[in-house]
Formats: C-alpha cells, sequence, structure tokens
C-alpha cells in the first residue's frame, strides 16, 4: 500500500482523474421522493380538501363566528407570547452569557426542557401548579391567561437559544468604551447591545411565534374547550374532525398553513441576515 | 452590581415559575399518593402497552428519519440538482405545520373520502386508527431534525476528504461509509436524540390519527390525557412522570454530545 502510493507519487500518470464526486448519486432523488411521500402530499390533501367547497364554501368555514374567535385569540395570544419571550428570554440569555453563579450549567441545561418535554406532560405540569387545585392558590386554567401561560413554557427555548450566542460572540470593547464616555448602562444596552442582537432576536421571536400558532398538547388541557374564550385555532380544528366536519378542519387548516409559510420565509430572511451580518 | 442582581433573580424566577415549580409540583403530586399506588398505575396492563407502542413507534420513525435525514442533508449540502432551494425551504414546513393539521392532512388522505384511502381500505390496509397512522404521523413532525443538525457538520467538514477519497477510486458510497459519515456522527447522534425525544412526545398529530383506543393505539402520551379526562390523577401522573424523566435523559446526552461536538 505505502510502497505502491510512494511510486505513484515519483511517477506523474498520465490517466485521467477520477472524477472528484461529492455527495451522492441518488440523494436528491431519495430525499425529493420521502419528503413528497411523507409530507407534501398529506399537505397536498388538506388543501384539496379545503378547496372542496368553492371559493364559497372556504370563506363561509374561514370566516364562522366560531372560527374567527379561534383565529383572533390564537394570533393575540401569539404576538404576546412572543414580546413576553423577547423580554424574559434576552434577559435570560443575558445572564446566562454575562453573569457567574453556581450552577449555571444546570440553568442553562433546563432551558431546552421543553423542547424535550412532551407537550401534553407540560400542559399537565401547568394545570397542577396553576389549576383548579393549584397549591399557590392561583386559579388559571380555562382562562386565557392559562393558554398564554401553556405557550409561553413551550417557546421558552426559541429566543434563549437564538440570542445566546450572538451575545456570546458580541465584542465587550464597544460596550466599555460606551460607558467610559460616560453612557448609562441602560443607554449602553439599548444603544450598543440591542442592535447587535435584533436580528437573532426576531429569528427567536418568528419561531416563536409559529409554534405559538399551531400549539395543541399544551393547551388542550387548560383550556378547558370552552368556545370563544379559550379556544385557540387548533383546538378548534380538532374540534371540527371530531364532530365530522372535515372540510371546515381543512379550510382553517389552510389558513394555519399559509401562516406558517410566511414566518418560514422571513425566518430563512432573516437567518442569512444572521450568518452574513447585518 | 445591583442591576445585575435584579437581572439575575428576574431570570431565576422566571424559569422557577414556569419550569422547575410546576414540574416540581407534579413529581410531588405523583409520589404523595404512595409508592404502591404508583407501581400499581405504571404496572397497569393499558399503561405497559402504551408504553410498549411508544417504544415500538420510536424503534421504526427514528431509524427512518435517520436514514433520510444524512441522505437529505447530503444532497442539499454536497448534490448540484434543480429544485434544490425549494427542498431546502420545505424541509422545515412540519416544524412550523400545527400537530393537529398533521393528523388532519393524513385523516383526510388515508380516509375512505378520499381515493387512494379508499384504494388502500378496499385492499385491506387500515392506516388510520392503527399503528401504520401513528408512525406516519410522528415522522412527518420530526422529519427536520437530522437534516437540521447534520447540514451544518457537513459544510464545516469540507470537501477535502471526500475528494481525495473520490481520486483514490473510492465509489460515492464508500467516500461515505468510510470518509463522510464518521466525520459528521456527533451531528447525526445530536439529530438522532433530537427526533427521540419528539418521537416520545408526539401529540396532537397522533391524537387525530389515533382513534384513541385503550390498549390498542394509545401510545403513552395519549394515555396521560386519556387517564386525566377518566379522573384517575395517578394514572396520569405516573405516566407522564415516565415521560418527563425521558426527557431528563434526552437532556443529558443531549448536553454530553453537545461537549463531544465542539471538541
Amino acid at each position: 500500500m505505502v510502497s505502491s502510493l510512494a511510486a505513484g507519487s515519483l511517477r506523474p500518470q498520465r490517466r485521467p482523474l477520477a472524477k472528484a464526486v461529492v455527495g451522492l448519486p441518488m440523494a436528491p432523488g431519495i430525499a425529493t421522493v420521502f419528503l413528497t411521500a411523507v409530507v407534501m402530499i398529506p399537505l397536498a390533501a388538506v388543501v384539496w380538501r379545503a378547496a372542496s367547497g368553492g371559493v364559497g364554501g372556504f370563506v363561509e368555514a374561514v370566516t364562522s363566528p366560531e372560527a374567527l374567535a379561534a383565529l383572533r385569540l390564537t394570533l393575540i395570544a401569539s404576538v404576546g407570547v412572543c414580546v413576553v419571550n423577547a423580554i424574559f428570554g434576552t434577559i435570560v440569555a443575558w445572564v446566562l452569557v454575562r453573569d457567574d453563579f453556581r450552577g449555571k450549567p444546570i440553568v442553562n441545561a433546563i432551558i431546552d426542557l421543553p423542547f424535550a418535554l412532551p407537550t401534553i406532560v407540560a400542559g399537565l405540569t401547568l394545570l397542577a401548579l396553576y389549576g383548579p387545585r393549584s397549591p399557590l392558590g392561583v386559579h388559571l386554567a380555562y382562562t386565557q391567561l392559562g393558554v398564554g401561560l401553556a405557550l409561553l413554557f413551550v417557546t421558552l427555548p426559541f429566543v434563549v437559544r437564538s440570542v445566546q450566542p450572538v451575545l456570546m460572540e458580541l465584542d465587550k470593547e464597544t460596550e466599555e468604551a460606551a460607558a467610559s464616555l460616560g453612557a448609562s448602562q441602560l443607554t449602553t444596552f439599548f444603544r450598543i447591545v440591542l442592535p447587535a442582537l435584533v436580528p437573532s432576536l426576531l429569528s427567536g421571536m418568528s419561531l416563536a411565534f409559529a409554534r405559538s400558532m399551531g400549539e395543541f398538547g399544551s393547551v388542550v388541557l387548560m383550556t378547558g374547550n370552552i368556545p370563544f374564550k379559550t379556544e385557540v385555532a387548533s383546538v378548534y380544528i380538532f374540534g371540527q374532525i371530531e364532530s365530522g366536519d372535515v372540510s371546515g378542519a381543512a379550510a382553517l387548516s389552510v389558513v394555519l398553513l399559509a401562516l406558517a409559510v410566511i414566518v418560514i420565509v422571513v425566518v430563512a430572511g432573516l437567518r442569512k441576515k444572521v450568518v452574513h451580518g447585518s | 452590581m445591583a442591576a445585575r442582581i435584579a437581572l439575575r433573580s428576574t431570570a431565576f424566577a422566571y424559569l422557577t415559575l414556569l419550569l422547575a415549580l410546576p414540574l416540581a409540583v407534579v413529581f410531588y403530586n405523583t409520589f404523595s399518593s404512595g409508592l404502591p399506588a404508583v407501581w400499581a398505575a405504571l404496572t397497569a396492563p393499558d399503561a405497559l402497552h402504551a408504553l410498549w407502542l411508544t417504544i415500538a413507534i420510536v424503534a421504526i420513525v427514528v431509524p427512518a428519519n435517520t436514514a433520510f435525514g444524512v441522505i437529505c442533508a447530503i444532497a442539499l449540502v454536497r448534490n448540484e440538482f434543480a429544485g434544490k432551494r425549494v427542498l431546502d425551504a420545505l424541509i422545515d414546513l412540519p416544524f412550523a405545520v400545527s400537530p393537529v393539521v398533521v393528523g388532519l392532512a393524513l385523516f383526510i388522505l388515508y380516509g375512505r373520502d378520499s381515493a387512494f384511502g379508499a384504494w388502500l381500505i378496499g385492499h385491506g390496509i387500515h392506516v388510520l386508527f392503527s399503528f401504520p397512522g401513528l408512525v406516519l404521523a410522528t415522522i412527518f413532525v420530526s422529519v427536520p431534525f437530522v437534516v437540521r443538525e447534520v447540514a451544518p457538520t457537513l459544510v464545516e467538514i469540507g470537501t477535502d476528504q471526500e475528494q481525495a477519497a473520490a481520486v483514490l477510486g473510492a465509489d460515492p458510497w464508500q467516500t461515505f461509509f468510510k470518509v463522510t459519515l464518521p466525520a459528521i456522527r456527533w451531528g447525526v447522534v445530536y439529530g438522532v436524540v433530537l427526533t427521540t425525544a419528539r418521537s416520545l412526545g408526539e401529540f396532537g398529530a397522533v391524537s387525530v390519527v389515533s382513534g384513541h383506543l385503550a390498549g390498542l393505539t394509545e401510545p403513552l402520551t395519549l394515555y396521560v390525557e386519556d387517564r386525566y379526562q377518566a379522573f384517575d390523577p395517578v394514572g396520569s401522573y405516573t405516566a407522564a412522570v415516565v415521560l418527563a424523566l425521558l426527557a431528563f435523559a434526552t437532556l443529558a446526552v443531549m448536553h454530553w454530545v453537545a461537549g463531544k461536538e465542539k471538541r
């Protein structure tokens, strides 16, 4: 082996170089077929079913008072969850990067817990503490606040994990320069740190938004299925399926799908901006 | 300094009220009913069946999505083909789609109302309200994890070694198994861990296609809800604690792998 290699290197060969193939010959085909069969065809079936009732049927299903109420609550809750996440997510990321205390690795590790914990368990845990038999005496079950709480639980990691690496990379010198020139801590944060965090912050917020719009498992126990009050879009769709109105469920699903596609496009754009520098 | 303490306290309070305390209460509620009750709940036939069903789902979904994820990541990073950008964008779709919509999609496609579903049922293949439906729903929601973990690793390792292997006469699959796969292994492992966690915990999509037949089509997550609705808190909490412990194990492995990846 060694000798043949050495011989080869001494005597440059004339035969054409083997084409330096990278990648696998069948990979694009396999990937496309799998994704089409598993994801795209089922989603197309939803769109097909939603369109089966014509434009009139679609509009009627989407604008029924209960559907509109569910959609409105879902949108408002998701926006609210984004804002709370932006504030507390940034604070948590800041503490994890710039602060130092005992047990920091453990705190850092449990941030990912909502990603690892099944959503129904998340819902059950929140109900145990903030439900009818709350040991704290805080009763948020079957309220809109309870729905928001469940959404905050499952979306916690998004902003923290988007902002944290950017904060780590951030050059402290600019902040020190600002401070030495007499800027207060607040001024330094809002004029120096925050602008650098904006793309990652927006990326984390849009992921949290997308998750909130479709979340089901963690809210289903919290909502208590009260139409017009605590019923979010996913719970409404589930109810429509159970009661046999599959076309109505499909119509509202298409609205959620459209919003999901928009969010994906926005996140892809932001990711590029984060990677290539703002 | 005062600002630092204030920020630290705020972060701690937030994490405690949202994460730590609710979990602690579930563990407390579970074990306050006594170990014999917990053991009885754990070994109830339906609970054991739910656990086995969950394990069976994971055992099919994780290998399938790992194979697809690695191949798809290679296609996106190494191959050139028409429609690459579209494929890249569509991979993330399952993350953004509501689990209930995923369930509904399978419900429509494999139900009697669609020509395809009717044809399958006519040939004795029942997807809905049975094991294949649970598997398909779980594959759908966990498709992107391995792709998204492996793709950046592939970019990072570059193509020098793969090209060297190809020039030395290795065919693409030899290059893949002997050069690429060892280099990306920790990315793959991380993706597998995330896929496993998601597969263990999927609820919404599975809920729509399961039909909720206790002891037949009810994986552990659905069993948690079923027991809760049936006013059996011990059964519900015990199953939830099993899932929570699995989540803790997942976290531990995630951080162990993340440490390996950095080195």
